[in-house]
């Protein structure tokens, strides 16, 4: 080879060493972006596939608009009817068949820790995962990682603000589910409380999701004095929770988990008189509440939702969180500019500074950084009047 | 001589296919061969001794689980920890097997899927969490390269996977071309005939029910290692139902039958989901219906199962 040879393939290679070119990565081409997602369209958690659906939809929508930087969004979504083996058989069909450059919103906290070892491994992003566990928050052990949902622990650190704000000299009594759920709950609690102010939970109970009902726990927790009662349950047992506890006359401050908060589903079977004055944090806009009926935002959602979905879809808050996840990812897609590599789109996941989303709470952004990808840490408390949650007092950060 | 030069074909077939299939494809091979030793295990218990079972995803799981446990928790190498969760599931399953023998027909399908509505629950056990993960599950290690070869893990795992099913498959079709096979299926058609012909039918029911749950319990300890990962979701209801279906669809009393079964439940479940593609979105909510016309057409077509459609369509063939 002579000096100019040398100089001239020296020169192609330097052409063709350029870093992350979008065609370098998979499933990025100069017209798409191709994107895989698990979800149970069948079997037992079924009354999630709507969240896909409403997806499928919302990009659908995107592409007859033009895309992003004018490439159409191609989100190959498939079943894995809730069971993990599947899961990861499909999530492979995704990565090495299919060539995804990442998985997006993959439904649920078993699903989505069978896989995360195999994205990690390969340096496939497990993006926004439909998921509330602290599990699936592990930046440290697992960079490539990240949840969707507020984590359980952000919730129960913000009732513990609100307790040493309002009620410094409280006694807290804890009623918690026995599993991750309610794990994550009283762990929330505790690292705000610390070790200064842990003697004021003074009775903490627990109940399997098998027992009938949790009467005899909120005896237990009423004969402990306090003043303050937080019910960390699934819907059927915070009906239970709330209508025990007023009916023994018990007089303290109620809190209920966010998941137990719908009115159809808990606050009527356990009696809208019974449920008065329990308090609540809130990030969502509850689509029943006239309060957003001239929100730009839900009006958008509303509009979408009828002209692509059905009228009723407009009040599945199922639907309404994957549109609200389908319009943060497009966000997220066009602030990686023409930089589509996978290490990129983690990068501008993980350093959210501040997104707005038509469904969350006014002043709700999703915001997260290298140590904690849990996007959603703000949430503003509410208070039920008897026939609807009324919000009050600043929004408080986890 | 027909079926057996079909029995060697399909060996050859599937111990080449590492050579040129894909990770991915090599996967899904190992779960059709994981799917196929358990459906052994159940058409020798129902399609064989007529003992009707709705819940050997039970099984299934206790051999998962059991694996898993010793592998994560006790170190035990995959080869240690798979024998000996399997034999777990043998005195599981023999034990099952004498209660069994006081249930006939729908009694028994009812107490065995009784079994399968528990298993979830009590793998999410919270008593149990120190040994099962609760409900987060277990990760369990990958294998290591099969006999120290230059192999990917996929290939390692599938062939594995093979070897240990064409040892099922031989110890099964001896078993049931000499005298016990004889007996099982004496059992089925006319008890009592048999029993006045000196069969122990309570030993043979017990035994075949404990040699039904060892197949499980083998099938269940290689997912955990091919699959990486168990949890209580694993072993739902639908996996005993999909046994259920893939002995019905693979034909009864039949050894070929199963591996037809078990390549229905493994693939027809995604060409399900893949078809509402063509239906717009909103048709996304149901490959279960898909999947339920499919085996519906299934049946139509092949009442006595694939290996039936096979057996009648020979038999004419020689008629002609």
């Amino acid at each position: 080879m002579n000096r100019r040879e040398f100089m001239t393939s020296a020169a192609a290679m330097a052409i063709f060493s350029t870093p992350a070119r979008a065609e370098d990565t998979p499933g990025i081409s100069a017209s798409e972006i191709k994107i895989g997602q698990t979800m149970p369209y069948s079997g037992p958690a079924s009354a999630y596939g709507v969240i896909g659906r409403t997806e499928l939809a919302y990009f659908k929508m995107i592409n007859e608009q033009g895309g992003v930087n004018g490439r159409k969004i191609n989100l190959i979504s498939l079943d894995d009817g809730y069971s993990p083996p599947k899961t990861i058989e499909q999530a492979r069909r995704l990565v090495e068949q299919e060539q995804v450059a990442f998985l997006w919103q993959c439904l649920g906290t078993p699903s989505c820790l069978a896989i995360r070892q195999y994205c990690n491994e390969r340096k496939v992003p497990q993006l926004m995962c439909s998921t509330g566990s602290s599990a699936l928050d592990d930046p440290e052990h697992f960079p490539w990682t990240s949840p969707a949902n507020p984590i359980y622990q952000n919730e129960a650190r913000i009732y513990a603000r609100y307790i040493l704000k309002e009620f410094p000299n409280a006694k807290i009594a804890v009623l918690s589910q026995n599993d991750g759920f309610g794990k994550d709950y009283l762990k929330g609690l505790k690292d705000v409380l610390g070790a200064e102010h842990a003697g004021m939970i003074v009775k903490e109970a627990t109940y399997e999701t098998s027992e009938p009902t949790v009467d005899s726990q909120v005896v237990t927790l009423q004969g402990s004095g306090a003043d303050v009662f937080i019910i960390a349950a699934t819907p059927k047992f915070a009906a239970q929770a709330i209508r025990k506890s007023y009916d023994l006359g018990w007089s303290a401050t109620r809190i209920v988990s966010n998941v137990s908060i719908s009115v159809t589903a808990v606050l009527k079977p356990a009696g809208l008189d019974k449920s008065k004055d329990l308090v609540a944090a809130q990030w969502g806009k509850d689509p029943s509440d006239p309060r957003w009926k001239d929100d730009p935002g839900m009006k958008e959602w509303g509009a979408f939702a009828d002209k692509n979905l059905t009228h009723a879809a407009f009040f599945d808050q199922n639907a309404q969180y994957g549109y609200g996840n389908a319009v943060a990812l497009i966000e997220i897609l066009k602030s990686c500019g023409d930089d589509l590599s996978r290490a990129n789109i983690l990068k501008q996941t993980t350093h959210l500074s501040g997104l707005e989303l038509p469904t969350l709470l006014p002043g709700v952004l999703l915001k997260t950084k290298p140590g904690s990808y849990s996007a959603i840490r703000q949430m503003q408390l509410s208070k039920f009047d008897g026939a609807s949650w009324q919000l009050f007092g600043e929004l408080i950060e986890a | 001589m027909a079926s057996r030069l079909a029995w060697g074909l399909a060996v050859v077939f599937a111990a080449s296919a590492p050579f040129w299939m894909s990770g991915y494809h090599l996967y899904q091979g190992a779960q059709v061969l994981i799917y196929a030793i358990a459906l052994l295990g159940l058409n020798l218990l129902t399609g064989y001794n007529g003992q009707l079972s709705l819940g050997h995803g039970a099984f299934f799981a206790i051999g998962g689980y059991g694996a898993s446990i010793l592998i994560v928790k006790l170190g035990l190498p995959y080869y240690v920890a798979i024998p000996l969760a399997s034999a777990v599931c043998f005195v599981a399953g023999f034990l099952f097997g004498f209660p069994a023998l006081r249930f006939g027909g729908l009694y028994l399908a009812l107490a065995t899927f009784a079994l399968a509505v528990a298993t979830p629950q009590l793998l999410a056990f919270k008593r149990l969490d120190f040994l099962t993960g609760g409900s987060e599950g277990l990760h369990v290690p990958k294998p290591g390269p099969l006999l120290g070869l230059p192999l990917s893990v996929d290939q390692s795992v599938y062939w594995l996977c093979l070897a240990v099913a064409i040892a099922l498959f031989a110890i099964a079709a001896n078993l049931l071309r000499g005298r016990v096979g004889r007996a099982l299926v004496a059992i089925r058609d006319h008890p009592i005939a048999a029993e006045s012909m000196g069969v122990d039918a309570a030993l043979y029911k017990t035994i075949c029910f404990g040699i039904s749950a060892f197949y499980a319990g083998v099938a269940g300890g290689l997912d955990a290692i091919a699959v990486g990962f168990v949890s209580p979701e694993s072993f739902g209801l639908a996996l005993s139902l999909a046994f259920l279906v893939g002995i019905v669809i693979g034909g009864l009393a039949s050894l070929g039958g199963v591996i037809f079964g078990a390549l229905f439940i493994e693939f027809v479940p995604n060409y399900a989901d893949q078809l509402t593609v063509y239906f717009g979105e909103n048709a996304k909510a149901l490959p279960g219906a898909v999947y339920g016309v499919m085996m519906i057409a299934m049946m139509a077509v092949a009442p006595m199962g694939i290996a039936g459609l096979f057996r009648s369509l020979a038999q004419r063939l020689r008629k002609a």
